[in-house]
């Protein structure tokens, strides 16, 4: 086969774990090599994933057809009930516009939508020719909030800006923007907030259920099944609970400096992670130990059912091995959990936007031998997917035909999932789907079985 | 209710670049590379993986706040290396976005300063640069650039052969194979550009490729200046904007300019002129299709006569639609495109002159709001077109007959055929049995024989 080398530039984001060898920090949060092909997207991309599930809010892409035609509808996160989030709307900027400007066509497109959806609030996304031709949003905004009477928010989200971590910060900006203009009465002293959860496929309803059966009052969801109006309230919780670290830390630490409002870090991928996600909130209401016996209750009750259902799996999948890309760290240390309880091991790990003190978790974390990537690109991916002799990739739909062409199983774990993994009964749709796609006769056909090209 | 018009709502077209990106993967041993955000090769790669289902890597200059401040010429230069190293590519396909074409980079010249730079250690590629601005027309255009770009820097002068040029237009893997075959059983010397009919649909790899095989050869574009003909399709083409089109101004190769070839009598154009240029009569196999399909067409006419259609999509392929659809005796009640060429009504009237009488209407530069408003008065049986008309579909509970691109949520976009009296025949099944199906579901009886 032939050999593959790394770019001179990647080589100190690649890290293999080796025990016994004193090894130097791998490099992060830096922005990606010009042409390495980085699996990222953009600033805007960062932004319009954040603020996507809120769904009374028209989001209007600023910019050129192709920002707003790729992120049509291309997430898994539901609504209850209005769904204008699943719309895409564009300025469609043309030639002329980039030469005289935008605003005009920002303003007539603004008045024009938020006259026929009624939308609670409006997002306008700045995308890369925004940022170079000068157009004052934040003047345009203002305008049209004034003359609306809702909240009109630019989201500074010009794509070279910086990197996906940085348009994250832009929607929580826009968000902060929001928190703290509802009113707070009546929330209990008992409350959360559930930060970086998109419900995707349903994952906040299961999650918030969770909650609620602990007897804890969920305030808000930034953003699954998002609404205005529950935004506005944040700040009356009493806890801010974040998963997805990477998109929301920034915005639980504003509301702690701007609220008081604590927060911690949690996941609700896999058993353990899951469990010690309701433990922790528990945790945090010591004054009533009510909570933390009908969290121990919720989670020994879904573990029963849970527990025996995965055997088969495990049975299965005992010795097969995984690669893990995703988009953020936090995810990937649930999944290293949740494969070895259904008998797997990981061989690769990586992440989009991971910084420093993950890569040193994740370093611990893993086995020996064990290679760790940050901002990796398709062909470093296929090298070490092919070396370790992974028996699964589990990434985004990016990700998804590397693991194919080569002959491996695929779990997706990305916003475009439509099945919940999530909460305990997201374990078992994990393990089925991995199950499902390890144990694939199909397999037996690939070259790397054996098969004939 | 009002409808907001300034804004494009659920646009019925994509971005000028994504065009580009495809073209350039249909050349051998080439890696597309947008001069712009990482963002906008990712979000390509994305939308063009959901429907070909193939690792596609588009790499990317990666712009930075400096690099809009001062220029793209360093990531370029540096993204071109990289490219370079890590792939090894016999050419890079250089094609610009808004960010770059706003900045004003002058990436030919950024280009030839790099081969001077660069010249010594790395094989240098061939690059190929295509001008595609986001802000100007669609995804279609891009394509068309990328290919006239390409043949613009490779095409030479030399001793006239018997080659064709092909120049397909944006179809399907499956037509693209197809396509090869007519020549292959022609035995006409071929060359078509782009050819991705390997590369975005191709078989399970036992190592990893860098960069998928098949596509056309650059050394066989060179021999295109030197072709007998260049057969090129898509009605609303222009010469000044088409491949062909500098083909035949820059070596005076003839261009012969057809419509998509759909239905029998564009199919029959199609045929007659690969007879013409090969001096040989069609082999058996196809006049076998033609007539399979006219008798297919017997019986399945009463299906679908009169049947009421809204067909949507890109302008070349809307026209060769409709020209399919009324020897059927069908009508598309809306001809509509998110492009806009200003050609699309001209060309659907000389195909049917009576179009106005007939009640068809035909719109450009539509989204699938606008189209959707249409529907609400039209009331067609159906629509036909890309996945991206499912959410007025299901709102408006109109069956969708899918074709073209993209097909994001059914299976095997990439191997439906279009074109020729085989696709029509693929389409003409498919259009029955989408009759049929809704005919079955509403009859209370539940018949098993339709």
């Amino acid at each position: 086969m032939e050999q593959i080398t790394i770019l001179e530039g990647r080589q100190k984001q690649i890290f293999e774990k080796k025990n016994g060898v004193t090894q130097p920090d791998i490099a992060c949060d830096t922005s990606s090599l010009s042409g390495s092909v980085s699996q990222r997207a953009c600033v805007f991309c960062g932004s319009r994933v954040v603020l996507y599930p809120v769904a009374d809010a028209i989001h209007l892409v600023h910019g050129p057809i192709g920002c707003a035609a790729y992120t049509w509808d291309i997430r898994g996160a539901v609504s209850s009930g209005p769904e204008l989030h699943r719309l895409s709307f564009s300025t469609d900027l043309q030639e002329m516009d980039v030469i005289y400007g935008g605003e005009k066509k920002l303003y007539h497109s603004l008045i024009e939508l938020i006259e026929q959806y009624k939308p609670k609030a409006a997002f306008i996304y700045s995308t890369c020719i925004v940022g170079l031709i000068g157009d004052d949003i934040e003047a345009v905004c203002k305008k049209v909030a004034k003359e609306t009477g809702i909240p009109v928010l630019p989201v500074h989200s010009e794509g070279f800006k910086g990197t996906k971590k940085d348009g994250y910060k832009a929607a929580c900006h826009a968000l902060m923007k929001l928190i703290g203009t509802g009113s707070i009465d009546e929330i209990s002293k008992y409350s959360i907030n559930i930060l970086g959860e998109f419900n995707l496929a349903g994952e906040a309803w299961i999650i918030r259920k969770y909650y609620e059966k602990m007897g804890i009052e969920v305030v808000s969801t930034l953003t699954g099944d998002g609404r205005i109006d529950a935004v506005r309230r944040a700040h009356g919780a009493t806890l801010n609970v974040v998963q997805c670290s990477g998109s929301m830390t920034w915005l639980a630490k504003e509301m702690e400096e701007k609220y008081g409002i604590p927060y911690i870090r949690v996941s609700y991928f896999g058993i353990e992670d899951m469990s010690k996600s309701l433990y922790d909130v528990a945790k945090h209401f010591p004054d009533r130990p009510d909570i933390m016996d009908a969290a121990k209750q919720v989670v020994s009750e879904e573990v029963k059912t849970l527990y025996p259902s995965l055997q088969k799996f495990k049975k299965a999948l005992t010795g097969k091995k995984a690669a893990i890309y995703v988009g953020g760290a936090f995810k990937t240390f649930s999944l290293i959990k949740a494969l070895r309880s259904i008998g797997m091991s990981v061989v690769l790990a990586g992440s989009q936007t991971g910084n420093k003190d993950d890569y040193a978790r994740l370093k611990e974390m893993c086995d020996e031998g064990t290679v760790i990537v940050d901002d990796s690109n398709p062909v470093e991916l296929s090298k070490f997917i092919l070396e370790k002799e992974a028996d699964l990739l589990i990434g985004g739909v990016k990700e998804r035909p590397i693991a194919f062409k080569l002959g491996i199983g695929f779990c997706d774990h990305n916003h475009e999932r439509k099945i919940p993994l999530a909460g305990f009964i997201g374990m078992y749709n994990f393990a089925l789907e991995v199950y499902q796609s390890v144990m694939s006769p199909v397999w037996q056909f690939a070259p790397r079985k054996g098969g004939t090209l | 209710m009002k409808h907001a018009k300034t804004a494009t709502q659920n646009a019925c077209k994509l971005c000028n670049p994504l065009g580009a990106c495809l073209a350039f993967r249909g050349i051998e041993s080439c890696v597309p590379f947008l001069h712009g955000s990482q963002g906008c090769a990712t979000y390509i790669r994305r939308y063009l993986i959901s429907h070909y289902k193939e690792p596609i890597d588009i790499a990317s200059s990666n712009f930075h706040e400096e690099t809009a401040v001062f220029g793209g010429s360093y990531n370029l230069k540096i993204g071109l290396k990289n490219v370079s190293d890590q792939y090894k590519p016999q050419v890079i396909g250089v094609a610009t976005t808004c960010l770059s074409e706003t900045i004003g980079d002058d990436v030919p010249g950024i280009l030839r300063e790099y081969k001077k730079e660069f010249k010594n250690g790395t094989p240098m590629p061939i690059l190929i640069h295509a001008s595609t601005p986001s802000y100007q027309g669609s995804h279609i255009d891009g394509f068309h650039a990328a290919v006239r770009a390409t043949v613009k820097t490779l095409a030479e002068k030399g001793e006239e052969q018997s080659l064709i040029n092909l120049f397909p237009n944006m179809v399907s893997p499956a037509d693209l194979r197809y396509l090869k075959e007519i020549f292959a059983d022609f035995k006409a010397p071929l060359m078509l550009l782009p050819d991705y009919s390997q590369t975005m649909d191709g078989g399970p790899w036992g190592e990893y490729h860098r960069i998928p095989p098949g596509g056309t050869p650059a050394s066989a574009i060179v021999s295109a200046g030197s072709a007998s003909a260049s057969i090129e399709f898509g009605s609303t083409l222009e010469a000044s904007k088409s491949a062909a089109g500098y083909l035949e101004e820059t070596f005076n190769v003839p261009r012969y300019h057809l419509c998509l070839p759909i239905g029998i009598k564009e199919s029959d154009k199609f045929f007659s002129l690969l007879e013409t240029l090969t001096g040989k009569a069609r082999p058996e196999k196809y006049e076998d299709e033609r007539r399979r399909l006219i008798d297919a067409y017997a019986d399945g006419h009463k299906y679908v006569f009169e049947k009421k259609v809204i067909l949507y999509g890109e302008e070349d392929l809307v026209v060769a639609m409709t020209a399919f659809l009324s020897e059927i005796g069908m009508t598309p009640l809306l001809c509509a495109s998110g492009g806009k060429s200003g050609l699309l009504k001209k060309r659907i009237m000389e195909l049917i002159p009576n179009m106005e009488e007939l009640g068809i209407k035909v719109r450009e530069g539509v989204d699938f709001v606008d189209i959707e408003d249409e529907a609400k008065v039209l009331k067609p049986d159906f629509l036909i077109g890309n996945s991206k008309g499912y959410t007025m579909s299901r709102k408006n509970d109109i069956p969708l007959l899918r074709l073209g691109f993209p097909i994001h949520d059914r299976f095997g976009g990439q191997r439906m055929h279009h074109l020729g009296y085989r696709g029509t025949q693929e389409l003409f099944d498919r259009i029955v049995n989408t009759v049929i199906e809704q005919r079955q579901n509403a009859s209370s009886i539940g018949y098993t024989y339709m």
